[in-house]
């Protein structure tokens, strides 16, 4: 036993030794209750590593939370070992980055879609409400029935966020148009619900909506389920989700998830990393809407050209887009 | 959009399809929980017997294309989960809570298991074709298996073994039935039964397996099983009640239906919850369960 014990610890001080001699950064990336495979918002996030290592020579290790309270032991973990850099993936992971970051003052965090003000945590916030809006006018461009649909996951400010800069999207461009909304839960559950968004999906298309927008992580499947079986459209969330359903998706808010990952593991790879908030918004496509092979037959020559138009008023400031977050500190 | 499409029917015949559709998982669990818990033993493992059998569905359907296979799979997935929790607590006479209790886990964590094996993903199968998938087989299957159980229940030999292995085994056993081979094969039954209802989730439902997408509905079965007091129809209806609560909060989500404001979606969801509370907190009156129910029996 004893001998084990000492080899092993042999072992273990030749690879704190060894390993930053001969490899590039080192890499922990927490995802949140999605997964990996979720085809959105962590997928996206995984391929930005993804990106890393094979650009940087970064080494990298992903791990997936079962659920919301163990965020925590994931983070500590890798502080605990010699990794440079912890990515946190998800609003869920806030208040696990702000316990950790402070007793790990050397190790550097980046945190998606939360902010949390330490000098050793860079804040990656992305303005949903924009792409949300561009995906909403092209929504109203193509509904004929005046009507179009909004799926949630779970109910929480970040997807209202999306909500209200969707709704207002559809209404520039019609202002007659009803948004319906859903939601698929409360809790975090709803993220990985299919069955359940695929009944809202449907319930929304025999209300009279010809366009469903998911904001609903692994659950959005359901959603592109009921888009098929009744041969309306969907559009799809954080990643380019075009290829699911070629034909049946309208085009998808692209949330460049991976761009922000990829962009953080360099700056620490060249020694430039800096904590703080940084925005990624239409302006330096940190969203967009996706135009690609799948989607080309659905968007004519003329939506492009006004959504382009709109685009650059949204970046120029000429079209304020209402903001959730900013809202909600005027309600109190 | 013309009229017809938003009257009052339409909408009536769209809650029923959609009450129908989402309580198909939950009745074939609430049956299979009914076959075990009749013939004696507890079963709160049907949440994860069903998980396996929608992961086994969702793999032989992307494999063969073909959801009838898939549906079998699931069935057998199911079954081999109930043969080790009968092993558990018929043969090794664990305690019946904790032994399901780790047969959920187990599910839970075979499942990304299994994927990430065949897949390289955690916890997802990649999706099935709409020409693959059902779009109301199963439904079907439920109900008529509702009222085949329910014949076999009242009116076989074979079903009044299971009553009597559930209410009183010494009787059955001093008729020369071994007892605890009746209650075998309730536990297997279970194990088939949620397994279909498993599949139904992923071959039915949705068009893929997705990481604990049962979410919970193991539990509701087994709610709707007290609910309706062990017996087969009953029980069925329950299901439809929380389908149908399921299917209104749906529709109810974004509604006014006073003020300006429409009803928080918070309030709307805990509708089913809030029947599964007053049902079982009185409407039904006394639900008395199977009176060896959770007793292991000797032959002694």
């Amino acid at each position: 036993m004893s001998i084990v014990r000492r080899v092993g610890s042999v072992f273990l001080v030749f690879a704190c030794l060894a390993s930053p001699a001969f490899a590039g950064i080192k890499v922990g990336l927490v995802l949140d209750r999605g997964g990996k495979d979720d085809k959105s918002f962590n997928t996206s996030a995984y391929l930005g590593v993804q990106q890393c290592k094979s650009k940087l020579g970064a080494e990298f290790k992903h791990v997936e939370s079962p659920d919301d309270t163990s965020y925590e032991t994931l983070i500590r973990s890798f502080a605990q070992k010699d990794y440079d850099l912890i990515i946190a993936v998800g609003f869920a992971q806030a208040e696990a980055v702000k316990k950790i970051a402070p007793q790990f003052p050397n190790k550097r965090f980046a945190l998606v879609d939360s902010v949390v003000e330490l000098p050793n945590v860079r804040s990656l916030m992305f303005e949903e409400h924009e792409g949300s809006f561009l995906v909403g006018a092209m929504a109203a461009m193509s509904s004929k029935s005046g009507k179009v649909g909004f799926i949630g996951g779970m109910d929480i400010p970040l997807i209202r966020r999306f909500e209200k800069g969707y709704e207002a999207g559809v209404k520039s461009v019609n202002p007659k148009a009803t948004v319906v909304s859903n939601y698929v839960g409360v809790t975090g559950e709803a993220w990985n619900n299919p069955p359940k968004a695929k009944e809202l999906a449907i319930s929304q298309y025999q209300a009279g909506a010809d366009v469903v927008f998911g904001a609903a992580g692994a659950s959005g499947m359901g959603i592109f389920d009921a888009a098929e079986e009744k041969g309306k459209l969907v559009i799809g969330c954080d990643s380019n989700q075009n290829w699911i359903k070629p034909g049946k998706v309208l085009t998808s808010m692209v949330k460049r998830v991976d761009a922000a990952v990829y962009d953080t593991c360099e700056a620490v790879a060249k020694g430039q990393f800096q904590g703080g908030l940084k925005r990624f918004g239409l302006g330096n496509q940190g969203v967009d809407y996706a135009l690609d092979t799948n989607n080309d037959k659905l968007v004519s020559g003329e939506m492009r050209k006004k959504l382009e138009a709109l685009k650059k008023s949204i970046v120029t400031g000429k079209i304020q887009v209402p903001d959730f977050y900013k809202m909600k500190g005027k309600n109190g | 959009m013309n009229a017809a499409e938003t009257g009052a029917w339409a909408l009536l015949i769209q809650l029923a399809a959609s009450t129908l559709r989402v309580s198909t998982p939950l009745v074939l669990a609430a049956l299979g929980g009914l076959a075990s818990e009749r013939s004696g033993v507890i079963n709160i493992a049907l949440e994860g017997m069903m998980l396996v059998g929608a992961l086994a569905a969702a793999i032989v359907t992307h494999s063969t294309a073909s959801p009838w296979l898939g549906v079998g799979a699931g069935m057998a997935a199911g079954a081999l989960l109930a043969l080790l929790y009968g092993l558990c607590v018929i043969r090794l006479r664990s305690d019946q809570i904790v032994a399901g209790t780790a047969i959920n886990l187990l599910a839970a964590g075979i499942a990304p298991f299994v994927c990430k094996v065949l897949y390289g993903a955690t916890g997802q199968t990649p999706s099935i074709g709409i020409e693959n998938r059902f779009q109301s087989g199963p439904t079907w299957m439920a109900f008529a298996l509702v009222l085949a159980v329910a014949a076999w229940l009242r009116w076989t030999p074979s079903g009044l073994w299971v009553r009597f292995a559930g209410e009183h085994p010494e009787a059955l056993s001093t008729a020369g039935i071994r007892v605890n081979r009746v209650r075998w094969a309730g536990v297997v039954l279970s194990g088939v039964l949620s397994g279909l209802g498993g599949a139904a989730l992923s071959i039915q439902l949705s068009s893929a397996f997705s990481r604990n997408m049962t979410a919970g509905r193991g539990f509701m079965a087994l709610a709707a099983l007290i609910f309706g007091k062990w017996r087969p129809v009953p029980t069925a209806l329950a299901c439809l009640l929380f389908g149908f609560a399921d299917a209104i909060q749906i529709r109810l989500q974004g509604v006014v239906l006073w003020g300006s404001e429409p009803v928080p979606v918070q309030f709307i969801q805990i509708l089913p919850y809030v029947v599964t509370v007053l049902v079982l907190a009185g409407l039904v009156g006394q639900a008395r369960a199977p009176r060896a129910l959770g007793q292991f029996f000797d032959r002694g």
